[in-house]
C-alpha cells in the first residue's frame, strides 16, 4: 500500500509551494532571473518570482512560488509516540496513586549556559501553558525547578542526592550544536552515576524531537507545541510501567 | 490621548520607590565589589591579558589581594605608582606579571598616592565627555528619524558577520543595533578580550568587540545622514566593566536592569545593587541611555497578572538611576507587548499598560519590547501580531522600539527577517504616525479602568516592599516568583566591605560632577 500527497494549492496535486530567501546580490532583474533559476534547480516547475527586491547593499530578497513534481507516501511513517493518549490532570493524578503508589519526584532544569527558561517554565510551573496546568498543579507529583544555566553536573548530583524518578533538561539553543554536547554529557553522568538507569531522562526544547532525543539516549524527546499534561502522562506511564514490572 | 489617573497614586509610588532605594543605597556606600575595582584599573588605563588569558584587571586584583582592595584598588595603585614614578598601567601589569610586590607602597601615605593618579583620572573622565561630546556633534549633525527609535538585534556569534547584518540593517531602516551576547557571558567573572568570531546564541561584548561595531556603524551612520546608536548588555557580573567600555567606545544605549541579574540569573542582590550603581553612574556621565528589563516578568509569567510587578519594577529602576544621577532622559524604563494573542481585548490592555507607562514617566526614553512569548513557528501569524506591537507602540509615543521578529521562535534573526520587520515597522508607525494625538479614551472605558487598576496594584505592591525593604522582599518571591537570599547567589564572593581608607576617585569625580550641573539629555525624544 502506498498513500502519496503533495502540497496543495488550490487543486489536489498541484504541487504549490512557496518560499522566501536572501541573496547576496545587489537587486536587478538578473537578480530575479538568478532567484528563478536557483529555485528550478532546486527541482520545482512553475517557478515565479512573485517578489524581488533590494533590502540593503548587496542584499535581494525574494518570494518565490513554485510547484513540485514530487510526492510523499504517507505509509511507512512511524509517528512519534510521546504524546498520544492524552489524559486529564485529574486522571494522570489518579493513574500515579493507583499504578505507582507513591509521589513522583520531578527536577526540570534549563541545562549548559541556557538562561531560555520559557519552555520548561510552561512545562513545570503552577499556571502551565495554554490552559493545561503545569507539573507543580498535580497532586502526585513533587517538583523541582532548577531553574536556568544549571551545570549538567549540577543536575546529576541533585537527581541523585534528592532520589529523583524523573529528569526534564531542556535547551533551546542550538547554534553550533552546544545543546547535543550537553544533553550527551548529561546522560553520560547519569550513567556514571550509576543512576541512569533509575530515572526517566527527558528532553525539551523547541527543535527536539522524540527521534532526536532517543539518538540521544534519552527516554523521550518533547518538542514545539507540547503540553505540560503531555509530560505529565508519559511520566505517569512509564512510572506505572516500572511500578508493575 | 490621555488616561485620566490619580496623579496622587503616582506621586506617592514615586516616593514609595524612593524610600525602597534609600536603605539599598546605604549599603550600596558601604560596599565595593571585584568588578567595581576592575573598573576603576580599566579607567586608568589597566587592559590586555596574560599570557594565560586571563584579564590584566582580574590578575592584578588577586595579587592586591583581599586585605589591600578593602581600600580600593585605586589606593593600592596610586601608592604603586607614586613609589615607583611608572604608570598605572604599567605598574599594573608588572603586578600581574609578578616583577612586582603588591607591598612595596604598602607605606606610601594617602595624599601622595591619590596625588600620584591625579592626572589620569582627570584624563580618563575627560575622554569619556569627549566621547559624549562626539556623540552630541553626530546627533546635531546626522539627526535620527523621528522616535519610536527602531531597534534590531544582530547575534551571529561572529562580530564581523555581526558587522554586515548591522550595516545591512541600518540601510533598512534601524536607527539602533544591539549585539547580543554570547549565553553565559553574563556569569563570567571577567570581560573576554579582543575581537571574537565565536559565540553561542550571540557574539561576546569585549571592548574590540565595540569599537569594530562602533566603526561600521559611524562610517553607515555618514553615509545615511543619520546617527545609528551602537547598544551592548551592562547586565551579569561585570556590569561596571562593561558600562567603562561602553563610555570609552561611544556606545549609546546599554541594557541595565537593577533587580534583573538577581531574579532571572540567580546574580548574588548585594554585588548586583552595587555594581548597578557604579555603572549608572557612569552611563550618567557618558550620556549613555540604559534600557531596563520589565519584559522578563512577563515572558515568565502570564503578561496580564504581571502588569502591576512592570510598573513598580519601573519606578524601582527609576529610583536606583536617579540614585546614581541619571537624569529622566537616560532612563529607558522598559515594557513589552507579552499579552496572549487568544485574550480577547488584549490590545486595549497593552494599550492600557503602554499609555500608563507613558505617563508615570513622561520624560523617561520608554523602551518598548516586541512579542516573544506567543511567538510561534507560524512565521505569518507571527508578523501580524507584530504589526499589533508596532500599532500600540507609535500610539503610545514609545522612544526605544525594538522591532518583533516573525521568525523569533525559530533562530536568531536572519537578515531578510531583520528588512521584513523594519519595513512593518515603517508602515506602521508611518500609517498611524498620529493617532496618538487624535484620539481619546473613553471615560471609565475599558483601557482607562484598566490602566488605574494597574496602578493601584503597583502602589500596593510598592507599600508591601517598603514595608519589608527590597532585599527581604525579594527573599520572599515578591518580583517574578522567584525567592533569592541576599547571600545566595552567584558573585557573593566579590562583595566586600570598604575599609576606612577606601578610595574610588571617579567615584569621587562622577559625583562631584552629578552634584553640580545635570548634564544635557541625550537627544531622543
Amino acid at each position: 500500500m502506498s498513500n502519496f500527497v503533495r502540497p496543495y494549492g488550490d487543486t489536489r496535486d498541484d504541487g504549490k509551494v512557496q518560499l522566501s530567501f536572501t541573496l547576496p546580490v545587489e537587486w536587478s532583474e538578473s537578480a530575479d532571473e538568478a532567484a528563478r533559476r536557483l529555485v528550478a534547480t532546486m527541482g520545482f516547475t512553475d517557478v515565479a518570482v512573485a517578489e524581488g527586491r533590494r533590502i540593503a547593499s548587496g542584499f535581494s530578497f525574494f518570494v518565490v512560488y513554485a510547484s513540485t513534481p514530487v510526492a510523499v507516501d504517507l505509509d511507512g511513517i512511524a509517528a512519534a509516540a510521546t504524546k498520544a493518549h492524552a489524559m486529564s490532570l485529574a486522571e494522570i493524578d489518579a493513574f500515579v496513586r493507583e499504578r505507582v503508589g507513591r509521589k513522583i519526584r520531578i527536577a526540570g532544569a534549563c541545562i549548559g549556559t541556557d538562561a531560555h527558561t520559557v519552555g520548561i517554565d510552561a512545562i513545570l510551573n503552577m499556571k502551565g501553558y495554554r490552559g493545561d496546568y503545569g507539573l507543580e498543579r498535580y497532586r502526585e507529583f513533587e517538583t523541582f525547578n532548577l531553574g536556568s544555566q544549571v551545570a549538567v553536573e549540577e543536575l546529576a548530583r541533585f537527581t541523585r542526592d534528592e532520589g529523583i524518578d524523573a529528569v526534564l533538561a531542556s535547551q533551546v539553543v542550538t547554534q553550533k550544536g552546544s545543546d547535543v554536547a550537553n544533553f550527551t554529557a548529561l546522560s553520560e553522568l547519569l550513567e556514571a552515576e550509576g543512576i541512569r538507569e533509575r530515572v526517566l531522562l527527558i528532553a525539551g526544547g523547541p527543535r527536539m524531537t522524540n527521534l532526536l532525543a532517543a539518538e540521544l539516549g534519552y527516554d523521550a524527546g518533547f518538542g514545539r507545541g507540547t503540553l505540560p499534561s503531555d509530560v505529565a502522562a508519559f511520566v505517569a506511564r512509564r512510572m506505572a510501567d516500572r511500578a508493575g514490572a | 490621548m490621555e488616561l485620566r489617573i490619580d496623579a496622587g497614586i503616582v506621586a506617592d509610588a514615586r516616593r514609595l520607590a524612593t524610600a525602597i532605594a534609600a536603605p539599598v543605597s546605604a549599603f550600596i556606600a558601604a560596599h565595593s565589589t571585584v568588578a567595581v575595582e576592575r573598573s576603576v584599573l580599566r579607567l586608568l588605563g589597566v587592559d590586555g591579558v596574560c599570557a594565560d588569558e586571563a584579564p590584566v584587571p582580574n590578575r592584578v586584583l588577586e595579587r592586591l589581594g583581599p586585605e589591600r582592595l578593602r581600600g580600593g584598588a585605586a589606593r593600592a595603585i596610586g601608592a604603586l605608582t607614586a613609589e615607583t614614578g611608572r604608570t598605572p598601567d604599567d605598574v599594573a601589569s608588572a603586578l600581574a606579571e609578578g616583577t612586582l610586590a603588591a607591598g612595596l607602597a604598602d607605606g606610601v601615605p594617602e595624599a601622595a598616592a591619590r596625588g600620584a593618579l591625579a592626572g589620569y583620572v582627570r584624563r580618563a573622565v575627560a575622554r569619556i565627555d569627549g566621547r559624549r561630546e562626539e556623540r552630541a556633534g553626530l546627533l546635531a549633525r546626522l539627526p535620527q528619524f523621528e522616535p519610536p527609535l527602531l531597534y534590531v538585534i544582530v547575534a551571529s556569534g561572529n562580530i564581523f558577520e555581526d558587522r554586515v547584518a548591522a550595516v545591512a540593517a541600518a540601510e533598512a531602516g534601524a536607527q539602533i543595533v544591539a549585539v547580543i551576547r554570547s549565553t553565559g557571558q553574563s556569569l563570567l567573572d571577567y570581560v573576554p578580550y579582543g575581537a571574537t568570531t565565536e559565540g553561542f546564541g550571540g557574539t561576546y561584548a569585549t571592548q574590540e568587540n565595540f569599537r569594530i561595531m562602533r566603526e561600521a556603524l559611524d562610517a553607515v551612520s555618514e553615509r545615511l545622514g543619520r546617527y545609528v546608536m551602537l547598544t551592548n548588555y551592562a547586565s551579569g557580573l561585570c556590569m561596571p566593566e562593561i558600562a567603562t567600555m561602553a563610555a570609552l567606545e561611544r556606545l549609546d544605549m546599554l541594557l541595565n536592569d537593577s533587580m534583573y541579574g538577581i531574579l532571572f540569573r540567580d546574580i548574588n542582590m548585594k554585588r548586583t545593587f552595587v555594581d548597578q550603581h557604579f555603572s549608572r553612574m557612569l552611563s550618567a556621565r557618558a550620556g549613555i541611555v540604559i534600557n531596563t528589563g520589565e519584559d522578563n516578568y512577563l515572558t515568565t509569567a502570564d503578561a496580564v497578572e504581571q502588569a502591576p510587578a512592570v510598573l513598580a519594577s519601573q519606578f524601582i529602576n527609576e529610583a536606583f538611576a536617579r540614585a546614581a544621577g541619571m537624569p529622566d532622559a537616560q532612563i529607558g524604563l522598559g515594557d513589552a507587548y507579552e499579552i496572549d494573542p487568544g485574550l480577547e481585548d488584549g490590545f486595549l490592555f497593552a494599550l492600557a499598560q503602554a499609555q500608563l507607562a507613558r505617563q508615570c514617566f513622561p520624560d523617561a526614553p520608554l523602551k518598548y519590547m516586541p512579542p516573544t512569548k506567543h511567538m510561534t513557528g507560524d512565521v505569518f501569524t507571527g508578523h501580524v501580531i507584530d504589526a499589533m506591537f508596532n500599532l500600540a507602540s507609535v500610539t503610545t509615543k514609545q522612544t526605544i522600539h525594538l522591532c518583533g521578529m516573525m521568525t523569533e521562535a525559530i533562530h536568531t534573526p536572519f537578515l531578510g527577517d531583520r528588512a521584513l520587520s523594519l519595513e512593518n515597522a515603517r508602515y506602521v508607525m508611518n500609517t498611524a504616525r498620529h493617532l496618538g494625538d487624535e484620539i481619546e479614551f473613553k471615560r471609565d472605558g475599558i483601557v482607562e479602568r484598566r490602566a488605574q487598576q494597574v496602578l493601584r496594584d503597583a502602589h500596593a505592591l510598592l507599600e508591601r516592599v517598603s514595608t519589608s525593604g527590597l532585599m527581604a522582599a525579594i527573599e520572599r518571591k515578591t518580583f517574578a516568583d522567584v525567592r533569592r537570599s541576599p547571600d545566595g547567589g552567584r558573585g557573593v564572593e566579590g562583595v566586600f566591605a570598604r575599609d576606612a581608607s577606601y578610595w574610588n576617585p571617579f567615584e569621587d569625580e562622577l559625583r562631584g560632577a552629578l552634584a553640580g550641573a545635570v548634564p544635557e539629555a541625550a537627544r531622543l525624544s
